[in-house]
């Protein structure tokens, strides 16, 4: 679909999601260094056309389960930077209560059930997720977002052989980053295109470019349709690039700085501005407004952040289980 | 009171629950059709339909997933791992995420999610289907381990695990499927976890009894009356939470206490008992505490040597004999 065919809302929406997944990011990985963030960062710069065009074509109530790189996910289905940014900086008031930290993540009012500290850990449960929508006869639909590295470990494979099998309303989205850690992808599996491996579970299987953000909208918003309307399960694999190492501080040895250069060249945000000015006709203006709203979001986020009150130690023993409470654990 | 199996008293549970609640759901292997390998599920599939009685692939990762993910959307799922030996497929599931999932995301989760397991050894079953893992899964907070012995805690355990608030591992002993007791007849009748049964007071010593091993250990008192020694037999009912406060209280009375079960002796259940004993308690005991479980080596087949390895009532009357050595 040509680009003057969306509203000028919608395109504004996603460049916005975009900008803030990537000031979100950098934001914290500064904050990091200046001592706010005890733990680590695993960035997603250059991976932000993914997130805000998948979460963009689902549904408020639809549910995502995230991964170690999950911060823009979280964004993109509407996490608050606030508590996002409380919750890197292990306050009372972040997501979790300073308990999950970056990669537990979650909220279930906006259908967030988790980022996830292990790799492909969060495909099974969004297929739990997708049998409770087929069992309630509820017409929501779970994406899992996932990375390459994720498609060679078991859990990937049960999942998706189950929800294929029970044609289960999700969408398993590989971000293929190219790099599983520090090892190249064509170190790591023995075929290129991992959306093939969606043949296996009787899938679509379905590439798309990861850094346009236009073409990962259309493509879950196809597999979104398919999987409301019984059609069962998609595999897309978004093709991109982490510009950043694996975590902050990695020396990322592995690469060239032509390879990295050469895909910073297409950058996923750089290029959806450069797409709204010379092909949807949106002022320049309009964007450097949006600029500056991000940024006030994100010095709020990091205020917030910072008046937030550390947790009492002794609440540590709270909420392993439903009945636990006042340091009361088995 | 009814008098039936302890497989019976599962079976009317889960019966009974999916009865009441249109969100409690079975799945597992050989759940449906098949009725469960260990006849448990029966003909649950025909009285509900496929849809909430749902035989799986044999993936147990992707069992225990779908279980978690469900629980987190309203459902209250009931899983069934076969036999427990096959729980570490499920690793990550199980002790990563299902576990773990209320906490990290600071009490959003909220994961009722019944793992039925059957657990210990059915007889020449060999190393990879005759563990008693319950202890394993100790090690992991999060998740509440019941080990029933009688037709009636099994039913009033699962009750309480399928209306709970957390993962439960739910450990189903073999051996004791075809055993009888009387079990209440009450629609609600639930054992809250944390609880001990005393199902032989004694004075002299106490055999802290976990599962398949309760039997052998009233069999054990038995014999030892014969002798004079009055043994009290306690059986925990759930390892997470313990009722410490039962097993502290007995212990005091008889000064002596004795560690029962079928798991492998290194780092089973009773190494946590003892400890837990030896904490609070040791200025009571007139003995060493004993415990009497499975030799440190995977389960052999051969009936035999699987015999060696096993605890028995045998070893009990023995290792009691060993503590009390003629001084009560």
């Amino acid at each position: 679909m040509p680009i003057t065919d969306y509203s000028t809302e919608m395109l504004l929406h996603l460049y916005r999601q975009m900008l803030l997944v990537r000031e979100f990011e950098l934001r914290a990985i500064a904050e990091r260094r200046a001592g706010l963030i005890p733990g680590f960062i695993h960035s997603c710069v250059g991976q932000e056309a993914t997130a805000a065009g998948a979460c963009a074509a689902l549904e408020p109530d639809d549910v995502i389960t995230s991964t170690h790189r999950g911060h823009g996910h979280l964004v993109a289905k509407g996490g608050d930077p606030r508590y996002m940014m409380a919750e890197l900086a292990a306050r009372c008031d972040g997501y979790c209560g300073g308990k999950g930290g970056s990669l537990h993540m979650t909220d279930f009012d906006l259908g967030i059930l988790g980022a996830n500290g292990i790799v492909g850990g969060g495909i099974p449960i969004a297929v739990g997720a997708g049998l409770a929508f087929q069992q309630k006869k509820d017409r929501r639909v779970a994406l899992s977002f996932f990375g390459d590295g994720a498609t060679n470990e078991g859990s990937f494979h049960e999942a998706l052989n189950l929800a294929g099998l029970w044609k289960l309303p999700v969408i398993f989205f590989c971000e293929n980053n190219l790099y599983g850690e520090g090892t190249p992808q064509v170190k790591q599996a023995p075929v290129a295109d991992l959306a093939i491996r969606a043949s296996s579970y009787a899938m679509p299987g379905v590439i798309v470019d990861g850094n346009d953000v236009l073409a990962v909208y259309e493509a879950t918003r196809e597999a979104a349709e398919r999987a409301r309307s019984g059609g069962g399960p998609t595999l897309i694999e978004g093709k991109t690039y982490r510009q950043r190492g694996h975590y902050e501080g990695d020396p990322m040895v592995y690469r060239s700085k032509d390879e990295m250069d050469a895909w910073r060249d297409r950058d996923p945000v750089v290029a959806f501005r450069a797409r709204l000015v010379d092909h949807a006709g949106i002022a320049g203006t309009v964007l450097a407004g949006i600029q500056q709203d991000v940024q006030a979001t994100l010095d709020e986020a990091v205020r917030y952040a910072a008046a937030s009150p550390k947790p009492q130690p002794g609440s540590a023993l709270e909420g392993v289980y439903g009945n636990t409470h006042g340091g009361l654990v088995f | 009171m009814r008098n039936i199996t302890y497989s019976q008293a599962i079976y009317e549970t889960l019966r009974e629950e999916m009865a009441r609640d249109p969100n409690v759901i079975l799945i597992g292997e050989d759940v449906g059709a098949f009725g469960g390998v260990w006849g448990v599920s029966g003909d649950l599939a025909q009285i509900f339909g496929e849809d909430r009685v749902r035989d799986t692939p044999i993936s147990e990762a992707a069992i225990i997933g779908a279980g978690l993910g469900s629980a987190m959307m309203g459902l209250r799922p009931i899983v069934e791992i076969m036999f427990g030996d096959f729980l570490p497929v499920a690793g990550d599931q199980l002790v990563n995420q299902l576990a773990k999932a209320r906490y990290m995301s600071g009490g959003k989760a909220k994961v009722p999610v019944t793992v039925r397991i059957s657990t210990g050894a059915p007889g020449s079953a060999a190393a990879q289907h005759s563990q008693s893992p319950e202890g394993w899964y100790m090690n992991v907070p999060g998740l509440k381990i019941a080990v029933p012995a009688t037709a009636a805690d099994a039913k009033g355990l699962l009750r309480t695990a399928i209306r709970g608030e957390d993962p439960v591992l739910f450990f189903e002993h073999k051996m004791l499927y075809a055993t009888k007791g009387d079990v209440p007849e009450d629609p609600d009748f639930a054992v809250p976890f944390g609880k001990a049964a005393i199902h032989r007071p004694g004075k002299d010593v106490t055999l802290i009894a976990i599962g398949g091993m309760v039997p052998r250990a009233l069999e054990a008192a038995g014999v030892l009356a014969a002798e004079g020694i009055d043994a009290e037999v306690l059986d925990p009912r759930t390892l997470v939470p313990l009722d410490r406060d039962a097993i502290l209280a007995s212990v005091r009375k008889t000064s002596r206490a004795v560690i029962v079960h079928e798991a492998h002796k290194r780092l089973g259940p009773g190494a946590e008992i003892a400890a837990m004993i030896a904490e609070e308690a040791i200025g009571y005991l007139d003995g060493p505490i004993a415990r009497v479980a499975a030799r440190n080596v995977p389960l052999p087949y051969s009936p035999e040597l699987e015999n060696y390895v096993l605890p028995g009532a045998g070893d009990i009357v023995q290792a009691v004999r060993s503590v009390v050595q003629g001084r009560l």
